[in-house]
């Protein structure tokens, strides 16, 4: 009875030992979307750090990227968010960051290697918050199917070729291999300025306001209006779907039905595993146009919420993420072009990649040195979904047949007035 | 035993009866379920209406500025309603044209669809319980995959095509065309519902009275003369149920035609609900006061087709 008595207690005392280290822990909540495998690469760096820091646990809610931008921006605005999310409209949310500049450790390393990038996460007047950093640097540009110009018996056009001569060289690929799609741009703001910028579209007026239909934004317009007339581009993708909806041609391009798809450098890590050895694709610098060559930058970020009952812990979690040696095992694995200018000048190896993996994060590397200041301007400027979202929508209707180009135009600049008074309504 | 139970309820409501009287004493039972239908149906269409008259990008009501009626202002800022393009916020127009296309189209092939398969059901054929079956199937299916089996069927590498490249014909893009696309809208909502109508009519059908048949039979009346006559009139509940039902349904479409179409191409499948779910939380700026507003209004539409539906009604019946 005696020796009951004394076991039962030591079950008791053992229990509450436990319950005190579980309350002791605390519990993070990070909401992260996905292109590729950088789930599994972030799983994987999540696991490290919870071995080195026991009283920290993170739990890892993978989202699809629709819910990033059309759920979280409700959660965020009721408080009701995570500790910390993964976001691609940096502009957007930052109004929900959390600074987290006063907990960190070496302010000044997330300063040298982030710098040009944290200005895309802070509100205007903000020149010094740290709300977290870049888990991945993108760039536009053209992924092309190699096999099917090969097929075709047609060369490919040069390094310093304009829109208009690789419109015309993918249109005589397809009608020689019976390729569906010519060239797909995805059904993106984002995607489409990388055309217009090339095209002179200045965006911003002096005063730096938004004065985004100009001579250069109608020379893009008219080339993609053009080519859904002429059959360079299938109706499919920007014709398809009403208003702001995303479109991709990733199946397409995957199924080799695609000659040129413009999407980004973030395609890479999927298309070098899912296409494998199907044919040979291959990334080309951005096609030329009057004004320039330059593709458009843009990216996601891993940043805290300014709701976190744990900031420190965000914190710490943040300075390990963010850390030379983790930041570059993530970007590596996850093939990504690096958003850490350390890195970056250093280079990767992209050990996991194929050589036209390799060949494909090396174009778009490469590509940041042609950036035009207005294709930055853009990236960092805070309502740039506003202004995305009346081009694709504006310019889909164009395509559809409903409204005229310059209907189109008159639309665009309206709608843009509106959102943006209507966001910036007190 | 069970006499002892009922004396364990009934002491409560006696002594709830002698204190409040019997005239009140049907609202303690309406109670529970009003208020219920109170806290999920009454407040959230409260709040939606506070929302309604407010402006700006905050989420709480206390953090928005009111604006009064100017979110329903520059909804109806209009030259002509006739066309959505003379309209400031011609997206919500161009979903309320396209919904009432939609809905006189789906309705009337719902309605004589329905109507003539039941009539088929109803008779004595062979196989009638597998081809009642069938035709219900649909209805148990989820929107969302009824839509993803028609978009495979329907897309460029679909089913279709292929069967009409295997006859020599040349792809169509049944999505991307905007007259194909309404129309395979319309077909895939009436293949998916139809189910449902059928048996309320074959539900009407069965209860019509033999003799009344057999009395017709008698006196030689010719088989469209009693359809006419006698199934219609004798019908009529049903179809008035199923008629109101089918167009407050298709009023209220949403899901099967954002996974077909997504809206496109261009506008030409954009519904009211689509314009009212993208404007509060797919758009960069949610803005919540407008869709609450275009809610507004599209609750005022099914509140008159309801209406309409119990005076058309009661018309009939007395």
């Amino acid at each position: 009875m005696k020796g009951t008595k004394m076991l039962l207690g030591c079950a008791l005392l053992a229990a509450s030992l436990v319950v005190s280290n579980a309350q002791a822990q605390t519990t993070l909540r990070m909401t992260w979307y996905s292109d590729g495998n950088e789930g599994e690469v972030m799983s994987d760096l999540l696991r490290r750090f919870e071995e080195q820091n026991k009283d920290i646990k993170v739990v890892l809610d993978q989202v699809p990227f629709k819910a990033i931008n059309e759920n979280l921006p409700v959660q965020l605005a009721a408080g009701q968010g995570p500790d910390l999310a993964r976001v691609a409209d940096l502009g957007g949310v930052a109004r929900y960051m959390l600074d987290l500049r006063p907990l960190l450790k070496d302010p000044a390393y997330f300063e040298t290697n982030f710098g040009p990038f944290l200005e895309w996460m802070r509100l205007p007047g903000d020149k010094t918050s740290i709300p977290g950093f870049m888990t991945q640097l993108t760039l536009t540009g053209p992924l092309v199917n190699k096999t099917l110009f090969e097929q075709a018996n047609i060369a490919m056009p040069g390094p310093k070729a304009t829109w208009e001569e690789w419109a015309k060289a993918a249109k005589d690929v397809a009608t020689k291999v019976q390729a569906p799609f010519p060239v797909a741009i995805d059904r993106s703001g984002h995607r489409f300025f990388s055309l217009a910028i090339t095209q002179g579209a200045k965006v911003f007026d002096d005063k730096g306001e938004p004065a985004v239909v100009d001579d250069g934004f109608k020379r893009g317009a008219q080339l993609v209006y053009d080519w859904h007339k002429n059959g360079v581009m299938s109706k499919e993708l920007w014709g398809s779907v009403a208003g702001t909806a995303y479109r991709g041609a990733n199946d397409e391009f995957k199924n080799a039905q695609v000659v040129m798809y413009v999407s980004g450098s973030w395609q890479i890590g999927q298309f070098d595993k899912t296409i494998g050895n199907g044919f040979d694709w291959v990334a080309v610098p951005t096609p030329c146009g009057p004004a320039n060559c330059s593709p458009m930058p843009g990216g996601a970020a891993l940043v805290a919420i300014k709701t976190t009952q744990h900031p420190k812990e965000v914190a710490r979690l943040v300075e390990y993420l963010a850390s030379e040696k983790v930041v570059g095992e993530f970007y590596d694995r996850s093939l990504f072009v690096p958003g850490h200018l350390g890195l970056a000048k250093q280079g990767l190896t992209y050990k996991d990649a194929s050589q036209q993996g390799k060949a494909a994060l090396k174009v778009f590397s490469e590509g940041v040195s042609t950036l035009s200041p207005v294709a930055n301007k853009l990236q960092g400027y805070v309502h740039n979904r506003v202004i995305f979202n009346a081009v694709i929508s504006r310019l889909g209707q164009a395509i559809a047949g409903e409204a005229s180009l310059d209907e189109a135009y008159k639309r665009i600049t309206a709608d843009i007035e509106q959102q943006i008074a209507e966001r910036t309504k007190k | 035993m069970l006499r002892g139970a009922t004396r364990i309820i009934d002491w409560p409501m006696e002594g709830l009866q002698r204190l409040i009287g019997e005239r009140r004493m049907p609202y303690v039972f309406l109670l529970p379920n009003l208020a219920f239908f109170g806290v999920f149906v009454f407040v959230p269409i409260s709040i939606n209406f506070l929302y309604s008259v407010t402006g700006g990008p905050a989420l709480f009501p206390a953090e928005r500025p009111f604006v009064g009626a100017g979110q329903y202002a520059y909804l109806f800022d209009c030259g002509s309603f006739v066309d959505p393009s003379s309209c400031r916020e011609d997206h919500f127009w161009r979903g309320v044209s396209n919904t009432l296309r939609f809905t006189a189209f789906q309705v009337v092939a719902m309605v004589l669809l329905s109507l003539l398969t039941a009539i088929v059901l109803n008779m004595k054929i062979r196989g009638r319980g597998f081809f009642r079956a069938v035709y219900f199937f649909p209805v148990l299916l989820s929107p969302v995959v009824v839509a993803l089996i028609w978009k495979w069927i329907l897309q460029r590498d679909g089913l279709l095509n292929a069967g009409i490249t295997g006859l020599g014909g040349d792809k169509i893009l049944f999505l991307s065309e905007p007259g194909w696309a309404m129309f395979w809208i319309i077909f895939v909502s009436v293949w998916a519902h139809m189910g449902f109508y059928t048996l309320i009519l074959l539900a009407g059908l069965q209860a019509i009275p033999a003799d009344i048949y057999e009395a017709a039979e008698m006196d030689a009346t010719p088989r469209w003369r009693v359809f006419w006559r006698l199934t219609l009139p004798l019908l009529w509940p049903n179809l008035i149920v199923v008629i109101v039902l089918a167009l407050i349904r298709a009023v209220q479409t949403f899901d099967e035609v954002f996974v077909l179409t997504g809206g496109g191409p261009g506008t030409s499948t954009l519904m009211v609900v689509q314009y009212i779910y993208e404007t509060a939380f797919s758009n960069q700026v949610q803005n919540f006061g407008l869709a609450a507003a275009a809610s507004v209004v599209l609750g005022i539409v099914l509140f008159a087709l309801t209406l309409a539906q119990l005076a058309f009604s009661q018309r009939k019946s007395s």
